[in-house]
């Protein structure tokens, strides 16, 4: 059964730059409207480990998904009760994670890389989001940002136990210390969460490169007020991080939601079930 | 590395590395830094590091600590804070922010699995041994943390990230020239500032560290400058510029 294509009720934009300070840009992103997938991936490690890290990310992840979701449609009931493309999202997520740690352990140039993850996969009404590390996603809803990802970060842990409130991190010298990462051990904990989608939200996958250098009321404004041209929001959203600083990559994908998207849209339910039986 | 600077009536007495978990202050002999004065209690007050981050806490002092003039229970600290303890000052000083500019610093670091064990005993309050027995703990993740990147740097960019605009550059304003909301002004503070109708026509102006750029942002007609159409690229204000957008006419303009 092929998927359903939600380019009509989907749009997405994606813009990722170097920044003004590093060398080069480390993050990956993968943005398919069609597929209703957004992945955003922050590398790490020496030389161009980081980039090989993110990029296998992007790609493993997208194809594997794609092949997934092919086989079997994501609003499947799964073995637990809940959609089965939440079983499928850890399963293709533990393999890609694999998939970097084994290339990591076979190539000393390699050895040590690893990557953040923060991902949307939008199907049925809903969308699964699933991130490992400091990379973000944030939703506009009715004018008012939400971030809908909490952080593997030091930091993180340190504003949950109360040693440092939200104002006093953005001081700390221990940024960029991640909790968890793809590829650095042969297993990873991905925390995947399922959000019920409304017509004009608006997503934001990004990487730190982005949050650490704007602010949350900047990006709201900038999803409010520049929502009409996806592509110009999320370079001004970028070109806003550079002339803070620009001190790291710094990646956005956007996906603005035109309107709804049931699984058996157009076909009425049970007939397109029954269609899309005898089509197996 | 941090470090204290122990001075008394401006008169420096020694540098101490914030090396250790734990820095004890207090009159008794056993404290890492001891200050043998009737106005500082046997265990004073304590200063907890964490990788780059050092955090002050007062150990019920009798006579209490003060940072900046100050009185603290407990405190982040920061670079070039100062630490009051009776007559004694301790200055707090965080090199970490030039490290941060050594462009090759390792990018990915492991560390030692311990440390979130610490960072729990911390939260929780505890000194280690009690807190290792103890079950309080908040749950944290059991992986060591993974260092993305060189520490990042200068304290206060993100917090302040408008102040990175170049401080010379005046402020921009708007003036509406015509129709209902004639005669008003919006001053160009935000990074970004959307102008005209959502569906209709709509140009944002960026705020840049050189400069005020005009951009289309949706509509089937460009907005125009001084009556010429604005191409689809950022068109830089200057100072008196008319922009006209979804019918409105308004006047930019820098304010001296």
């Amino acid at each position: 059964m092929a998927k359903p294509d939600l380019s009509s009720a989907i749009e997405m934009a994606a813009c990722s730059d170097t920044g003004r300070i590093r060398s080069h840009n480390e993050d990956s992103v993968l943005a398919n409207a069609a597929l209703g997938l957004a992945v955003l991936a922050d590398g790490m490690g020496g030389y161009n480990a980081g980039e090989v890290a993110s990029g296998m990310a992007t790609a493993v992840l997208g194809s594997e998904l794609q092949h997934a979701f092919n086989a079997r449609s994501p609003s499947d009931a799964g073995a637990d009760g809940q959609v089965w493309a939440r079983e499928a999202l850890v399963d293709v997520i533990g393999r890609t994670n694999a998939a970097i740690h084994l290339a990591a352990r076979s190539n000393p140039k390699y050895a040590g890389m690893g990557t953040t993850l923060v991902m949307a996969q939008f199907f049925d009404d809903r969308v699964l989001v699933a991130h490992v590390g400091d990379s973000r996603l944030y939703r506009l809803r009715s004018g008012k940002l939400a971030q809908l990802t909490r952080d593997h970060s030091l930091l993180q842990q340190q504003i949950d136990s109360g040693m440092l409130t939200p104002e006093q991190a953005r001081f700390s010298q221990n940024k960029n210390l991640v909790t968890r990462a793809m590829g650095v051990e042969p297993t990873v904990m991905t925390d995947v969460a399922e959000h019920e989608v409304l017509p004009g939200d608006i997503y934001l996958l990004c990487s730190d490169g982005l949050n650490d250098m704007v602010d949350d009321e900047t990006i709201e404004e900038a999803l409010s007020g520049l929502s009409g041209n996806l592509a110009l929001c999320a370079s001004q959203l970028v070109q806003v991080a550079n002339d803070n600083g620009g001190r790291d990559n710094v990646s956005v994908i956007l996906a603005k939601v035109r309107a709804p998207f049931p699984a058996n849209d157009g076909q009425g339910g049970l007939l397109g079930r029954m269609q899309s039986w005898l089509k197996k | 590395m941090a470090k204290l600077i122990l001075s008394m009536d401006n008169l420096v007495l020694k540098e101490i590395p914030l090396n250790k978990e734990r820095t004890t202050i207090g009159r008794k002999a056993q404290n890492d830094i001891q200050i043998d004065n009737l106005a500082i209690s046997g265990e004073h007050a304590v200063i907890v590091t964490i990788l780059n981050d050092s955090f002050l806490e007062d150990l019920n002092s009798t006579n209490g600590t003060f940072v900046n003039g100050q009185q603290v229970k407990k405190h982040f600290l920061q670079n070039n804070d100062v630490i009051e303890l009776g007559k004694y000052r301790l200055k707090y000083v965080n090199e970490g922010v030039a490290q941060a500019a050594q462009p090759d610093f390792e990018k990915t670091m492991v560390l030692r699995p311990d440390m979130m064990r610490k960072v729990a005993e911390h939260a929780a309050g505890k000194p280690p041994a009690e807190a290792e027995s103890g079950n309080l703990a908040p749950p944290v993740d059991l992986a060591p943390p993974i260092r993305k990147e060189p520490p990042a740097a200068p304290v206060g960019v993100a917090a302040a990230p408008q102040a990175a605009a170049a401080p010379d550059l005046p402020l921009g304003a708007i003036q509406v020239l015509n129709g209902s909301n004639a005669g008003k002004t919006l001053d160009l503070v935000k990074s970004l500032t959307t102008l005209g109708k959502p569906g209709v026509q709509v140009a944002v102006i960026a705020r840049r560290p050189h400069g005020y750029f005009l951009t289309h942002v949706e509509g089937a007609r460009l907005p125009t400058v001084n009556g010429a159409a604005i191409n689809p690229q950022a068109h830089e204000l200057k100072d008196h510029d008319v922009v006209e957008l979804a019918g409105v006419k308004m006047e930019f303009f820098l304010r001296s």
